[in-house]
């Protein structure tokens, strides 16, 4: 650990594997990120219209129409049920984060994890240490409070602050004041509490991980056997409880599939191993024990 | 048995630990929550000149089944709604459109509605001619043409329900007294709302102006019945007018009505202008409309 001290995240990993290999997840994590963006404002700003709506609701070429879950069901706590296209729409969102993990949403698509991300690099390299005390299961209860408050008051309540439908809804629709609330998530992720909105607030997130609570897309630490302890996966995670179970528990009985919901299969750790520790695999292929298959699967590699 | 105590002291101390840590995430968020809920109820406000859709549901109702897609705003083929931005009165990204600038086209197969992914657009609504997204109300009399004696007649004339939604009503001009002024009359029950008459008022702040149906109509007891309504649909008087009863009129002394029928006395002023008409004066009339041929 003292030796990565001085160095970057990710140095060793680079040296090692080259500058691709080390940034793979990441890049494709921005080109999907960017593409629905793009695919988005081709029809505002270009005149394609291949997508129409925003990320609560959109329709695709006339066939494919896709639903938020998270709003549309603080829509039906309020008693309003979504008309045919809205519901097949729920079903198909359901189903897809069902199987590739929930969180997918918050680490491929949302556009607040470009900025949320942005500061999180900019706090590691200004180095900044402190960070406030706030639960990473706060936005399961604020998750919780969006839904009574939307029942009793009526109104699908997230969506009056949502800073992610803001920002998105904005880009598309026209931005107004919407950046200044996007300002005040970037600097309190820089100042105010490391990973604090994706990591500790956003029920948008926390809805999704609940979504993708049995997905069978996870990623694993087959290799764990090969970890130097360099923790420069722990340094790039988001959610960095996620990993110790997995990477740590060969001694605790524990197989090396990260399960907790949380992980928002970034792949950012896959990048960051010098050692390819990690790989995106299935959730039932966890076995206990990996210090015989994991050396050789290494060698294979 | 120290073992045990230990045991249950710690699982004691977790349990006190959990029960803080649950208080502590129920009241931050609890409070979270009063304000937004607060905030929420502030949102229902729609401000008067921001009128919604056609078909939209009432305003409580809407806030909760609007999702904020904006497919309204994509498939309306007048750039007439737009989302409202976070600094804006409306409640954040749900659709309204502003009459004054881009009012509602009207059009036949209601794009709008259809591109709705909930029902916060009621898909119930095929005909736009019963649309109601606000009423019309000629607000300032002292500044429409019209009352002023002009014949500008737009708002009439560009309604997409002309001679029914909006009339011209033929009144006496008694600054002139000699010329009529034709009053544009807005009848709420065929008015949609769609704001044409708003945006296509020729003053500087238009006279006319589309209100919520809250704002701009009165509403009668639910006790009331309007007498000439009730005669034509009982095809008659609904009372005996031959027992009515008029009381005696007070009158100032000497003062004199031309046409004025006293109960009292039983006896009918004459008419001005007309002497012996008296068998065909009406009770109680007001001067000079009573008994004219």
């Amino acid at each position: 650990m003292s030796a990565a001290k001085n160095k970057r995240t990710g140095a060793e990993a680079v040296e090692q594997k080259g500058w691709w290999l080390a940034h793979k997840w990441l890049i494709l994590r921005r080109i999907s990120q960017f593409s629905i963006l793009a695919l988005f404002l081709a029809g505002p700003w270009f005149g394609q219209w291949i997508v129409k709506g925003n990320l609560a609701y959109s329709y695709t070429l006339g066939f494919l129409p896709l639903t938020d879950p998270y709003v549309a069901l603080q829509s039906m706590v309020t008693g309003h049920l979504p008309e045919t296209l809205g519901l097949v729409g729920l079903a198909i969102v359901l189903v897809f984060y069902l199987l590739v993990g929930g969180r997918v949403f918050c680490s491929w698509v949302c556009p607040v994890n470009i900025v949320t991300d942005a500061a999180g690099w900019l706090r590691a390299r200004l180095g900044i240490k402190g960070s406030s005390q706030l639960g990473r299961n706060t936005r399961y209860w604020i998750l919780g409070m969006t839904f009574v408050g939307s029942a009793l008051t009526g109104v699908v309540l997230w969506e009056l602050i949502n800073p992610v439908s803001m920002l998105h809804r904005g880009l598309i629709f026209g931005l107004g004041m919407a950046w200044s609330v996007v300002l005040a998530i970037f600097l309190f992720d820089l100042f105010v509490t490391s990973r604090g909105w994706c990591g500790r607030l956003c029920p948008v997130g926390a809805f999704y991980s609940l979504i993708g609570r049995w997905s069978p897309l996870r990623v694993s630490a087959p290799a764990r056997a090969a970890c130097n302890d360099c923790m420069d996966c722990f340094e790039v995670c988001p959610e960095p409880q996620v990993i110790r179970p997995a990477l740590k528990g060969e001694g605790k009985g524990v197989g090396p599939v990260i399960l907790s919901p949380n992980c928002t299969n970034c792949g950012r750790c896959i990048d960051v191993c010098s050692k390819d520790v990690f790989t995106f695999g299935l959730r039932f292929n966890n076995p206990v024990s990996t210090a015989q298959p994991a050396g050789a699967e290494s060698e294979a590699r | 048995m120290k073992e045990m105590t230990a045991k249950t002291s710690k699982s004691g101390a977790a349990r006190r630990q959990f029960i803080f840590d649950s208080a502590k995430m129920v009241c931050g968020v609890g409070m979270l929550g009063l304000g937004l809920g607060l905030y929420a109820k502030q949102s229902k406000a729609l401000p008067a000149l921001a009128l919604r859709p056609p078909g939209a549901l009432p305003e409580d109702d809407f806030l909760g089944a609007c999702i904020r897609c904006g497919m309204c705003v994509r498939d309306c083929p007048y750039n007439t709604l737009e989302l409202a931005k976070p600094e804006t009165q409306v409640t954040t990204g749900t659709p309204f459109f502003t009459a004054r600038n881009i009012p509602c086209e009207m059009c036949e197969d209601i794009p709008c509605i259809k591109a709705c992914p909930t029902g916060a657009l009621d898909h119930g609504l095929t005909d736009i001619n019963k649309a109601k997204m606000g009423v019309a109300v000629l607000i300032d009399h002292e500044t429409c043409l019209n009352f002023l004696g002009l014949r500008c007649d737009v708002c009439y004339r560009v309604c997409p329900v002309i001679d029914k939604a909006i009339t011209l009503d033929m009144v006496p001009n008694t600054r002139t007294g000699r010329h009529a002024m034709f009053l544009p009359t807005v009848h709420s029950e065929h008015c949609t709302g769609c704001g044409k008459c708003e945006k296509s008022c020729v003053l500087e702040e238009a006279a006319i102006r589309i209100l919520p149906p809250k704002l701009a109509k009165g509403e009668l007891g639910k006790h009331y019945r309007v007498g000439w309504e009730e005669k034509s649909k009982a095809g008659h008087s609904l009372i005996d007018e031959s027992k009515m009863v008029d009381l005696p009129d007070r009158l100032p002394e000497g003062a004199v009505l031309p046409g004025h029928y006293d109960p009292a006395s039983g006896h009918t002023e004459s008419m001005r202008g007309m002497p012996g008409s008296e068998a065909g004066a009406i009770p109680s009339l007001p001067p000079g409309l009573g008994g004219k041929p």
